[in-house]
């Protein structure tokens, strides 16, 4: 990683476990700002729920134990007596199904201004067509803004949750295999967007496949059985892989 | 024919034994309420209210007392009990409670809803006493909401638990509070299920004599004040299905008629509402 990026998430001695299954073990990653990381791994090695921790959505869960420290922009967001609202504004989320909220195209795109701004109601609209536009909607919903999101094709609500995840200005936009449910034209349409938003945003992105990782990464995290096996900049990591496990995963011998 | 195909038509007539047993009752009962209550289901039944000894058939007028009576009683019990019953369907999920806690309440809910609605009259009747009032609107509102808490709970509990996790992943990571998130985002998704519990509710309150026996009381007057005792549509078939005469066990059945009726009218209008907002609902 060259020196003169800034660090946007870094995590030391990252430890997650669910009732007794020790899922993240000693994870200390840093994950550069403005631009595109991919987590890679096999399914089940950790991957979403290290997603989930960098915007504490792993309490909404039973029985979660998590240690060690996260830094955002150099905060510990595990220190106690936090916002935790806060802390997750600042972190959009993409998950692997896209979950609009029970309301109209519009409401989904206005919810996150209306709870956390006073912008009058010109403000919103314009934001909204803003966010719609910028996730190539606008075109498609703007005659039909007050239809419920879930007569939407599963691509349109995908560019949707991401719509209503910028609309509240978020530094990073988490995602989660977000084109894993998608047809392939709606994950192309997905890919090109993470692409664009990365010149604003700190883009992560969890996927389980390797050429997606190649195609957009600018910086990979492979993890393995809940540990970093390796990391660093994706030129580097995809050409001259330094670990044996990445160099058999990355050839296939082991997925 | 071999085994299995034979176990699979024993299993299939079973289902339907059971499936006439359920539809063929709702059929009689409704047939037997419209036969025996029609004829004295008149427009003066339901536009006057009881006068003199009308359930030992000596009086006259109608059962527009026990109409409203059950509407004042029914309707204000079910809104508080929505009101509590929410709180706590919404306190019982993960966001807010341990599981084991949750686990806890749901089980007390479950046996509180077993408890027969005659425990509940007793119960409030004690209290009545002890506080030196008398039966009246008040307090049989407070029996049917106590009835109807468990009931409503349960169902709004059960609906809301079926809300995807994705779908309050989505609201949190927008910044949402728990607060935002339970009252904001998941009853719209868990609406349909919502609906169908006030509606059980609701139906298990307007049309339960048990509980409202003592705590109610009986009268031939509308209330006028939260104080004033009241008739109901199931206090006003108990006592005139018990009379001798059949003019009076006529009436009986009309009132049931009645009381059906409104159960019906309330079930259409809670599907429309709902359908309006299914639309909604993420799949």
């Amino acid at each position: 990683m060259s020196t003169e990026c800034r660090i946007q998430i870094e995590t030391k001695n990252l430890n997650v476990s669910f009732h007794d299954n020790h899922v993240l073990r000693n994870i200390d990653i840093k994950i550069p700002a403005k631009k595109l990381t991919a987590i890679i791994g096999p399914s089940g090695c950790g991957k979403t729920t290290l997603l989930k921790s960098f915007n504490r959505l792993l309490e909404i869960q039973d029985d979660v134990k998590i240690s060690g420290q996260i830094l955002v922009d150099g905060k510990n967001i595990l220190a106690p007596r936090l916002d935790v609202p806060d802390i997750r504004k600042k972190m959009g989320l993409l998950s692997q199904k896209p979950y609009p909220l029970p309301m109209s195209i519009h409401d989904n795109v206005a919810y996150g201004l209306r709870i956390h701004s006073n912008k009058n109601k010109g403000e919103i609209e314009s934001t909204v067509e803003h966010c719609l536009q910028e996730v190539g909607l606008w075109n498609e919903v703007k005659g039909r803004l007050h239809d419920p999101a879930s007569r939407l094709s599963v691509g349109q609500q995908q560019r949707l949750c991401l719509a209503r995840a910028i609309a509240v200005e978020p530094e990073v936009v988490l995602c989660d295999e977000p084109t894993s449910a998608l047809d392939p034209l709606a994950a192309q349409q997905i890919e090109k967007l993470l692409l664009k938003l990365k010149k604003d945003y700190t883009v992560v992105l969890v996927t389980h496949t390797l050429r997606q990782a190649k195609r957009v990464a600018d910086h990979v995290i492979f993890l393995y059985f809940g540990m970093v096996i390796e990391q660093g900049p994706a030129d580097e990591f995809f050409n001259n892989p330094k670990n044996p496990e990445t160099k058999a995963y990355l050839s296939g011998e082991i997925s | 024919m071999n085994k299995r195909t034979l176990e699979e038509n024993i299993f299939k007539i079973l289902m339907m034994i059971s499936i006439s047993i359920v539809v063929g009752s709702l059929i009689i009962i409704v047939a037997l309420v419209i036969i025996n209550g029609g004829p004295a289901l008149t427009l003066g039944l339901l536009t006057q209210t009881s006068s003199g000894e009308f359930y030992l058939g000596s009086g006259g007028g109608g059962i527009l007392n026990a109409i409203l009576g059950s509407l004042l009683l029914a309707l204000p019990a079910t809104g508080l009990a929505c009101v509590i019953g929410i709180a706590i369907a919404l306190y019982l999920q993960k966001d807010f409670t341990h599981s084991w806690v949750a686990g806890f309440i749901r089980f007390s809910l479950d046996i509180l809803w077993g408890i027969p609605s005659i425990i509940y009259g007793v119960f409030c009747f004690l209290i009545m006493i002890y506080l030196g009032m008398s039966a009246s609107v008040l307090v049989g509102i407070i029996a049917l909401t106590l009835l109807e808490i468990p009931i409503i709970t349960r169902y709004m509990d059960e609906s809301i638990k079926l809300v995807p996790i994705g779908l309050k992943e989505g609201a949190y990571s927008l910044g949402s509070t728990k607060f935002e998130t339970a009252v904001k985002v998941v009853p719209r998704q868990a609406l349909p299920g919502i609906l169908a519990g006030i509606l059980l509710g609701l139906g298990r309150g307007i049309g339960d004599a048990a509980s409202i026996l003592f705590t109610a009381g009986f009268t031939n007057r509308i209330p006028s004040s939260l104080l004033d005792s009241t008739a109901a549509l199931p206090t006003m078939i108990f006592q005139l299905s018990t009379s001798s005469l059949p003019i009076v066990r006529q009436k009986a059945s009309a009132t049931a008629l009645v009381l059906l009726l409104i159960v019906f009218t309330i079930s259409i209008l809670s599907r429309a509402l709902s359908k309006r907002y299914m639309k909604y609902v993420i799949k």
